[in-house]
Formats: structure tokens, sequence, C-alpha cells
């Protein structure tokens, strides 16, 4: 049999339907997809896709299994390395990562290991595997993780399963971080898959603490010297909008992606008023930005019945940082792109409404720090956007709280907290970090891949201090 | 869960609930809120704390049901839990010691959140004087409390019925009149009381601090939705204040967010009435 240079498709929700609702975009494969798929993978004497795995997924030796048609043997091959498979299989950014190494990518369309590992994860879930709890020794140490996302996750799930008695304490009143108030519902489950990967870390016996925010309630002090925790592990995220610091962005219809997001996705706003809290997109809305963050806003808008929805990026479409399947998806649904494009200011009318989003059009010069081709001002090449809700997208920075309220432990001048790149340890003795709370905001896997890390060296220092 | 302990109607749609949240009640201060939500759907309403019990464990919540979410909050009774319950959000209130004198200023259900503010300036060895605003003699609040914890306390009626006929501003024109000195003001209320209260003191340069309760959802600078023009920057409410320098604060700007929402609410609870499922109004 000849081999394809393409990915098995994966069937999709029709775009024009898809964009009204809240329902997953993608479908996933059915078994006989998936064996197929799987039977793209050569099987390399030396594979090249687990090295671009944040988590070391035994990549080869997973898709064997769905080969071999054994996709419980598929499921316990990847949770032997990554705690939420069915979180990765949907949002990794798998072609900058595992896919990118493959073999097959050289010449067409590497495996669809994202797909694979979705697959897989879905079976799993769809079965109802039983979640074995681990017994815990009577003196167990005690871990504290401070943010129940995927970096404080994956690293619970790590400790446990070394022996640990891991609390979690999240400042909001869900588990999951930006999984659940983040990452819309479209592209990511929260009942399905977000709520049943965390229940299934509870069932191991991980407690999560909600309503819990560290340094105001505690602090990691206290933890440690009156509450009995042998370690902590900050994962609090990139939790703080940006704005673009511009005229009127204080107008009423514009929002931080952050809020908007958090309305959607968290408190369920989509369903008001069944859910009490209210959100507003008007017919015409502008998402400053062009990363994931800023498609999923976009989407999100599309969906809460906006009639025209742009995406405003400064740079071009080569530039975007957008998952190329995120920039693709919200094409498809019909997000009209004005790249090259920069807001200026946000214009209102006389009661304080967004009426208009006024920009310049850009050029792209010699590239710059980040290697990408450096925007330039068109000089008088303003022009305006009529909208009725403009979304800031443009990144997210450190919270302070943990930080501000931890003596001893250092942060960079932009206030992201001083770890250890294989550790996790921090300035303070006892204390780790991990995810975007350390590198800024960056993608759910090297989150994961960080709490993971810090796990193991958390393990080392109380192993140290046991003697 | 959050059980309440203790709920006593104040005034007709003024409710002062005491909750069960020991971890909250022993870091609360004064000028400090929470954030509650009453159930799986409900909304997360910000709170100022209007008292703490760190024996007890319990901290005080005064609320006005203003919208669905406090009418539902209001429905709640004495051994009920609340879902979620989580502070202490923001920072305390500055509270120097020393031998100052303060006018506090509590206008409507502001009267709630001063109270601990005043008490804590009174402990620290400050002269408070507190002015308590309220529509008319009926709907006024804390009074007993207010005077225990104050060296005097002036009271204002908007239709005359109980003290001075007039506002808060009123009051206090009379205490800059009468020629006591006055070294900080602390206001907090309606925003245009605020405001009113701002550009009385702003000619006398008085320090005014005033503490907003701007719409909000997570409460720890997540959002940014609590965004507000204080002087030249943009501060976030939730983390920055809430209590600010008034004569700093864009108030229109701030008034203005306030009615971000007011239009689809009440279409949402039109809504509810007429298919006659969820709450009815009473």
């Amino acid at each position: 049999m000849a081999l394809s240079l393409e990915k098995h498709k994966m069937p999709e929700q029709d775009p024009k339907v898809r964009a009204r609702n809240f329902d997953e975009v993608a479908l996933g494969y059915d078994e006989e997809t998936a064996v197929a798929e799987a039977n793209r993978c050569l099987n390399c004497k030396v594979p090249q896709c687990r090295q671009g795995c944040p988590v070391q997924v035994d990549i080869p030796a997973f898709i064997a299994k769905i080969k071999d048609r054994d996709f419980d043997g598929a499921i316990d091959k990847i949770k032997e390395a990554n705690a939420l498979p069915a979180v990765c299989g949907r949002v990794c950014p798998q072609e900058n990562q595992c896919e990118k190494y493959c073999v097959l990518a050289k010449r067409g369309e590497s495996v669809g290991i994202g797909r694979l590992e979705r697959f897989a994860a879905d079976y799993s879930m769809a079965k109802g595997g039983e979640t074995k709890p681990i017994v815990y020794a009577k003196d167990a140490q005690k871990v504290a993780i401070i943010g129940a996302g995927p970096a404080g996750l994956s690293a619970a799930g790590e400790l446990s399963k070394k022996g640990y008695k891991v609390t979690i304490f999240e400042a909001l009143h869900t588990a999951g971080g930006v999984l659940s108030y983040g990452i819309p519902e479209f592209r990511l489950p929260k009942d399905k898959i977000v709520k049943a990967e965390i229940d299934n870390l509870k069932k191991i016996g991980v407690d999560i603490e909600v309503n819990s925010v560290a340094g105001k309630l505690f602090t990691v002090d206290e933890l440690m010297k009156e509450e009995g925790f042998g370690a902590v592990f900050v994962a609090t995220g990139a939790g703080l909008p940006r704005f673009m610091n511009i005229p009127g962005e204080n107008l009423n219809g514009v929002y931080s992606a952050n809020e908007f997001l958090t309305r959607c996705n968290l408190m369920k706003a989509y369903e008001f008023p069944k859910h009490a809290t209210p959100i507003r997109v008007g017919k015409n809305v502008a998402v400053i930005g062009g990363g994931n963050v800023a498609m999923d806003s976009a989407r999100t808008s599309l969906r809460l019945g906006a009639e025209h929805v742009y995406i405003v990026y400064r740079r071009g479409e080569e530039e975007l940082p957008a998952r190329r399947e995120e920039v693709h998806h919200a094409k498809e649904e019909g997000i009209d792109f004005r790249l090259l494009n920069n807001p200026v200011e946000v214009l209102g009318d006389d009661q304080g409404w967004v009426k208009q989003l006024r920009c310049v059009k850009m050029e792209l010069g010699a590239p710059d720090a980040s290697g990408r081709r450096r925007p330039i001002e068109v000089s008088g090449s303003e022009f305006n956007i009529e909208v009725d809700t403009v979304i800031v997208a443009i990144g997210q920075g450190p919270n302070p709280i943990v930080a501000s309220t931890t003596p001893g432990m250092d942060t960079t001048k932009h206030g992201n907290i001083i770890a250890d790149d294989e550790t996790g340890a921090t300035t303070k003795p006892g204390v780790f970090a991990g995810g975007d709370i350390v590198t800024g905001a960056a993608t759910v896997i090297l989150a994961m891949g960080a709490g993971k890390k810090a796990a193991a060296a958390i393990d080392e220092y109380l192993r140290k201090k046991r003697g | 869960m959050f059980k309440i302990l203790k709920k006593q109607v104040l005034s007709p749609g003024v409710i002062l609930m005491d909750v069960e949240a020991p971890r909250i009640a022993k870091k609360a201060e004064p000028g400090q809120f929470i954030i509650l939500r009453v159930d799986e759907e409900g909304e997360r309403i910000p709170l100022t704390i209007a008292d703490f019990n760190r024996e007890k464990g319990t901290i005080t919540i005064i609320f006005q049901e203003v919208g669905a979410s406090t009418q539902l909050l209001g429905e709640m009774n004495e051994g009920d839990s609340i879902l979620d319950f989580v502070g202490p959000l923001g920072k305390k209130s500055h509270i120097e010691s020393g031998k100052k004198t303060v006018v506090c200023i509590g206008g409507g259900i502001g009267v709630a959140p001063v109270y601990p503010i005043a008490r804590g300036m009174k402990e620290a060895g400050n002269t408070v004087i507190s002015i308590m605003g309220a529509k008319s003699k009926d709907i006024l609040i804390l009074e007993d409390e207010m005077k225990a914890v104050n060296d005097e306390v002036l009271i204002t009626t908007d239709d005359g019925s109980y003290g001075i006929k007039g506002f808060v501003t009123t009051a206090l024109q009379q205490i800059i009149d009468r020629g006591t000195k006055i070294d900080e003001v602390v206001a907090i209320g309606p925003v245009v009381m605020m405001r009113s209260v701002v550009e009385a003191t702003r000619p006398y340069g008085i320090y005014t601090v005033v503490s907003l309760n701007p719409i909000m959802v997570d409460g720890t600078g997540m959002c940014g939705g609590c965004r507000v023009q204080v002087g030249d920057e943009t501060k976030f409410a939730c983390v920055d204040g809430p209590e600010f320098d008034g004569h700093k604060v864009d108030f229109k700007g701030l008034m203005s967010r306030q009615r971000m929402y007011k239009d689809v609410e009440a279409e949402a609870k039109n809504h509810v009435c007429h298919i006659g499922i969820g709450k009815v109004d009473k």
C-alpha cells in the first residue's frame, strides 16, 4: 500500500453552522481512521518526533498500540508522560512540536500525532475507564501547588504518582486555569474534557481548593511554616491583561481578551440570562492581536451573534503567532483579517461607547529581536473601522499578587518569577515555579512540561531533606 | 460552601449577613472586599467587607437588592450556604496611627464599608467624625454601630426626616465652616455622592479617599473590567484599589462604565418575567 502524504482528515462541523454554535468544531477520528492514520507511522529506528514534545510522550510506542488496536494500551502509554492527553490532543501546537520533526513532514504531511493522541484519550474517556486512587503513606509529605492550570495540574499528577500528598490552591471558583477561563468550549469542551481530566486527578487523591487566592488568603511562607507543606510550586500563569495604552481604551465596549473570554467560558455568558453574567458584542467587532487568544476571541464573537468580526494585526500573515489550524478555522468561519493594520485610537460617542477603531497601515521592515520583520507605520494612512466592540488580545503579563507577598522569591523586571530552566527552583529554598508565570504567556504543553520538570526537582529536593 | 450564620433586614431591600469563612476572617482588613457566587449559574458579585470577626470566623456583608443576582442572594436564609466566597481582595485601607482628624462619609449602603474604616481610624488614635447620609430616616443603617466608634456622628437625610436636611456634602460643609481642621476624608457611597464630596474638598485641598466598586469578574487583576482612570494612569480597582485618591479619579468615565450592562440586564429581567420561569419579581 502506497504511503499517503496527507493526514487523514478529521471530520469537522460545517463552518457556516459551527460559526453560530458553541459545540466542538473538530469531531475526532473514528477507530478505522485512527488505525489507518497510525499505519502512516514508519516507526523510525531513531524517532525524531519525541524531541519535539515538551513532556516526552513515547509517541512511536503509543501509535504502535493504535496500529494493533490496543487502544487501552495506547492511552496508558501516553499517560505515563502526559497528565492531560485529551486536552493536549486538542490544543497543542503540534506543527511546531512533535509533528515538525516527523520524518514524513519532509515530503508531505506528518503523521497526525495530535489527532491520534486525542483519539486515544477520547476512546478511554468514552469507555469510562476506572481511575485507581493512589494509596498514600501515612506520613506522606505535603506539597502545595498554587494555580490549577496546566502547569499546576501536570505537577500535581506527577507528584501524586511519586507518593506526595498534593493540595492545589486555585483563585477562581473552578479549576483548570486557562483551560477553563480562556480556551473556548468549541475548541476544548469544559464538562466533557477539562472537568473530566481534573476529576481524574481528584480521583487519584489530589486535593483542589478553589476560591483560594494565594498572597491574600495565605502566603507561601505560611504554607511552609504553619501548614506543613514541604515544598511549594507556584504556577499562577499569565493572568494580567495587557492593553495598548492608546486613547479611548477605557470606553464602554472595549474588553481585554481575558475578560471577554472569562465571561463567556468560565461564567457561561453565552447562556445569559440562564447564567447570570452578561456579555455584549454588538454587530461589528474588532479583535486586536494575532495569537491564539485573538482567534478565540474573534470566533467567540461570531458565536455570540456578531455579524462582522475583524482581526486587526500589525504584522503580516506569516507572522501570525496563532496555531495554523486556528487561523484556518477562523478564515473558514468568515473572520475578516485586517493584516498590517495597527490601531492607534478607539473613538467613542458622547455616551462613552465605542464607535470606531482608528488604525494606521503598516509595512514590514527589517527583522527585529524576535526574528520577525518589524512593522513600520505608513504615514498618512489612517482610517477608521466602524465597530461596537473592541477586544484587546495582545498578550498577558504576570500577576504580581504571589510574588509581592513572597520575600526571597525574586522576579525579573517584568515581574516574571526567576526559576531554573531545568528544575523550576526559585531563589527561595523549597519554592519552585513554572509555566507562564516564569516564561511569560506561552502554550499549555510548555507549562505542562515545566510542571513535570518541577515535580521531579521537588521530589529530589524533598528526598534530600528527608536524608 | 459558606454558611449564612445570621441574616438581618436592615431596611427595606438592605440586608446584612454574617457568613462563616474563618480563613478569610483571619486575614480580612478594613477596606477590602470579597466576591461571592450564590450558585452554579450565578454571577461573581463583589461586596465590600462590612465587618469581620476573627474569633467567630465570620465575614459580615451588607448589600442592597438591586439586580437579579443580589435579589437571589437576598432570598437566602440563615443556615443556607453560599457556593463560592473568595477574599480578602484588594488593598486594605491606609490607616495611620496619629492625632489626625478624619471625616468618614457613608452614603446609603456605603455606611457599611465605612464602618470598619471609622473603627480602625479610631482605634489608631485619630479623632473620627462620621457623616451618614440616607434618602430618609427609615433606610438609614448602622446608626448605633457608627455612634459607638466615632467621636461625632452627623446624619443627613435628603427629605429632612432625620438629622440635617440635605446631602452628606451639606454636613461636610458645616464641619469645614465651623473651623474644624480636617486632615483626611474617606467617602464611600454612590458614585455621584463620592464625586460631590471630592468636589467639596478640592478647594480646601483636603486629602480625600474614595472606595470604588466598578464592574469586575475575577477580582484578582485578571480581567481588567474594573479599570479606572486615576490621574494619568489606568488602574485596576480590584488590585490597585479599591481605595484611591478621589481628586485624581475620572468619575465621568467611571459612571459611564457602570452602565455597561444596564440595558441587557433590564431586558433579561423582562424576559424572565414574561415566560414565567425562574425568578418572579415580588
